[in-house]
This record gives C-alpha cells, structure tokens and sequence, in this order.
C-alpha cells in the first residue's frame, strides 16, 4: 500500500515541482522513517485521535502529505465533519483535498507506537529537493485536546547517499533538535530527529536512512 | 411626552432595527462555527443588539435585510428562522463547498423638524420621507442610514467569488481571505463607501468573551488612502469588526431637507484560530 500522496494541486508547490522535474533521479534515495506514539489517557470518555502527518518546508509551506488517519468508516463519509479540527493541517492543505484520499488517509489509531516508511522514490518524496524541512504531526481527540508537534530534519535530497550523510554531519548545529547518530562508532549515515509531545501525543522521530 | 421620553423611545425604535448610534449599542451576528469540513454541513446563527459583543441581552436583530450568498453567487434560503427575546436565529446549510456570504442590510431615514412651533422627530423608509414628513413642517433635517452587518463561511475550500462588494454604502473587500485568519498574523482589508476606496475611516475591533476580562482590549485603525487597514489578531477567538461613514445621528448638523446627511455603517464577526 503507499502511504504517500503528492500535494500536486497546491500552487505553493509548482516551484519545487518544476525543480524536481528538472533533476534526474539518484541511483541511490534516501528513505524517510516516522514512529509517532499515541500516549494512552486517563479520560472518562476516549476516542482515538485524528491524526495528519505532513513535510513543511522552511517557510512552512506544505511539501507533502504523509497520512491522514480519521474516522473513514461511518457511513457516508460523516467521519469528515470532524476533519477541521486538525485545525493546522485543515487550513494548510485539508481543505485542498476530497477525502478519503488513496494511499493517504487511513483509519484512526489506537494508543501506542505507530510507524510509517516512505521509500525515496515515494510520490511524497522523490520531489522533495535536499534542504532543511519539518515533520508536522497534528492530532485532535473528540472531545479531547488538540496539539501540534514539529520535528525538523535535513533532507539529503537528488545527492549521493554519502554526500548527503556528510552535510548533515556539518550543519547539525543549526538544528534544535541535533541529529544522533546510530551505529555507535560505526557513522551508518542515519541521521534520527526526535521530539516529544506534552498532552495528545507522545515521542515523535524521524528517521532520514541513506 | 417629555423630550427625554421621546429620545429614549426615538432609541429603541433605532436599536431594534439593528441601527446603532454612537456605538451604545452594537449589531452583531454570531455563527456558531466559520469552517467546515465534511458533507454539507449546517451552521446556525444568533443575532443580536447588545452592549456587549456576543452577549444577548437587549433585543434580536431583524433579519428583513438577511441574504446570504452562496460561493457560486447565488442565494440561498436561511432555515429555521426565529426570533426571542434577546436574539434571533437561523440557520443555513452549506450544500456547495466554498466560501459564503451572510449580510443583514438596512436602509433606513430619520429626520426632525418644527410643526407649529414643536419639534417632531420622524423615521422610516429611506424612501418615505417625503410622502411621511407634513407639508407644513419647517426645519427638516433628514439623515439617511444604511447599515450592513456580515459574516463569512468556508466550508472545504476558500472561494474568493462572494468577497467582491456590491457598491452601495460602506462596505468591507477582504484582501486576506476573511476565513484564514490565524492568531499573531495580520490580515488585510480594504473599506469602500459606495465602491470606492474609503479612506481616513476609522475600525474598531473588539474581541468576544468581554465578561471574563476587566477592559474592553479594542483594536483601532484607520484606512489609507486606498482604504486599506490591516489586523493582527492577539489571540484566537471571535472578533467583531465596526467602522461607521458621515453623520453621527439623525439631528446631525449638515442635515438638511435638499441635502439629507448620510450615516453608512459596516460591522464584520471573524474567527481567528490558533496557529
């Protein structure tokens, strides 16, 4: 199943689609990788969260969409009322969309650790020129809280594999978030951005994997 | 009737038709929600004249001059329509995705003159005046009043087709779409008196939820030239935009019978969402 969906139709994107389209794909792409953790709450009335997960750009602009998990099984679509209330994600690109979307939204998720792998090569990311973005996972509970969490990250991009895993090496300083290195001694050139949730969502991590 | 009763009565006959004077009393529409998501939804809305915005304690604003305007620009029927004590009420459902239209418009005159040596006040029609007022009355100061109350709705979408005005009275061409407003970022207006630019207006803008704070926190600004202004919003929240053109009242000084005085008045309801 892909789990990715293209922003295509967004104006904001034109630009750095003309500049993907411009530039031949890599022989190698980088993989993006994000766990996110629904906490499990102690409330008298509890409805799993919806949930969106997209790329913003520096200036916070949409880059793509990752996925949309909300109630897509009441009968006649009913479940979209509620999609406004991931209030960011509705007035950045929600409103832009016909749910459900394919390969895009998905049903909502119970409390615990949800993971999501997106192949280079994926609509969401073969455009995505290299450069610093923002993992943006937004969740709002009926009845509940809503909250926004931002993860930043570096993305290697059309480079080489190993180029890309020197840059980040370089310019993590200009992170808030420093990229860990995994591997121990040995730099396997994954670069992990964590951040963690306070009320509606737990530990959130990207992994940009060469 | 003793002048004092007169000008009392003169003002509740004012402020039940949603005019408002010397902003004592505010004309304010209040949706219950600004954007939407799903298939067809509905939204209701109170209406109201009250001293403070968003609190209905005084009386409901007429809806005669209610119209709404559909994202394809046509209209569409409010539903369930009611009227209480303190507000009135309708609804309206948003089959077509985009943005919506909501306008209560009046036009109204008031005026005063001399009969016989005592001073009459008169109000009606903006078009009665001179079959109303006596032939014998001497000293008419006429004042024409139009007044335009609005909302807008998104549901899916933002459409700009409802946003262009319709060139008559003061009136508000939202320049940051009016359901894109977030808390901390301004927001962009023009004001235009019978089309054109207004300039050297001055806005007021009061947030809801008065009772729960000490001081009224308004915004003011004033148009440019080119009747620009803009806004940044404090906080989300809904807010309630005025601005007011020409004659402060019907025993304005200018008015004249040949050369009636003319008050235009806009007032806006917004919700700012958080970031």
């Amino acid at each position: 199943m892909r789990l990715q969906y293209h922003l295509a139709h967004r104006s904001l994107l034109n630009y750095s689609l003309a500049l993907g389209a411009a530039i031949s794909l890599p022989a190698h792409a980088a993989e993006l990788a994000v766990k996110l953790e629904l906490p499990r709450l102690a409330v008298a009335e509890y409805h799993r969260p919806y949930t969106a997960v997209w790329i913003e750009r520096a200036d916070q602009g949409v880059a793509a969409n990752l996925a949309v998990w909300y109630d897509l099984k009441k009968k006649d679509n009913e479940g979209s009322k509620w999609l406004k209330d991931m209030r960011t994600w509705w007035r950045k690109s929600g409103r832009e969309l016909q749910m459900p979307v394919d390969g895009l939204s998905g049903a909502t998720r119970a409390p615990g650790e949800h993971s999501l792998l997106f192949a280079g090569a994926a609509p969401a990311l073969e455009t995505l020129s290299a450069g610093d973005y923002v993992v943006v996972v937004e969740a709002a509970r009926e009845g509940g809280g809503r909250e926004v969490l931002k993860v930043p990250f570096q993305w290697p991009g059309k480079e080489a594999a190993g180029a890309a895993a020197a840059r980040a090496n370089t310019s993590s300083t200009s992170y808030r978030r420093t990229p860990v290195s995994m591997g121990g001694t040995v730099d396997t050139g994954v670069r992990r951005y964590e951040g963690s949730g306070s009320n509606e969502l737990g530990r959130v991590s990207v992994e940009v994997r060469p | 009737m003793n002048t004092r009763a007169l000008c009392h009565a003169l003002l509740l006959a004012l402020l039940a038709s949603g005019t408002t004077f010397a902003h004592a009393h505010r004309a304010w529409l209040l949706p219950s929600a600004t954007s939407f998501s799903g298939k067809e939804p509905w939204v209701t809305v109170d209406a109201a004249v009250s001293t403070d915005i968003f609190y209905a304690d005084h009386n409901p604003l007429r809806l005669d001059g209610l119209s709404i305007t559909a994202p394809d620009g046509s209209r569409i029927a409010p539903e369930n329509i009611g009227s209480g004590k303190f507000r009135s009420t309708f609804d309206v459902k948003l089959a077509q995705p985009g943005t919506y239209k909501l306008a209560v418009v009046n036009e109204s005159a008031s005026a005063s003159y001399k009969l016989n040596g005592e001073t009459k006040r008169w109000r009606g029609a903006a078009d009665a005046a001179a079959r109303e007022i006596p032939a014998g009355a001497q000293d008419v100061k006429l004042t024409r009043m139009q007044s335009r109350n609005e909302v807008f709705l998104t549901t899916g979408k933002p459409s700009d087709g409802v946003l262009a005005t319709t060139g008559i009275g003061l009136e508000l061409r939202p320049v940051t779409h009016p359901n894109d407003l977030t808390a901390g970022t301004p927001a962009s207006f023009v004001l235009t008196l019978d089309g054109k630019p207004a300039g050297g207006i001055e806005v007021l803008v009061i947030p809801g939820g008065v009772r729960y704070r000490d001081r009224l926190d308004e915004i003011k600004a004033v148009t440019d030239a080119a009747g620009r202004f803009s806004i940044r919003w404090p906080a989300p929240g809904m807010y309630w935009l005025s601005a007011t053109h020409g004659a402060t009242g019907p025993m304005d000084a200018a008015a004249s019978s040949d050369a009636p005085a003319r008050r235009a008045s806009y007032s806006a309801t917004f919700e700012v969402l958080p970031q």
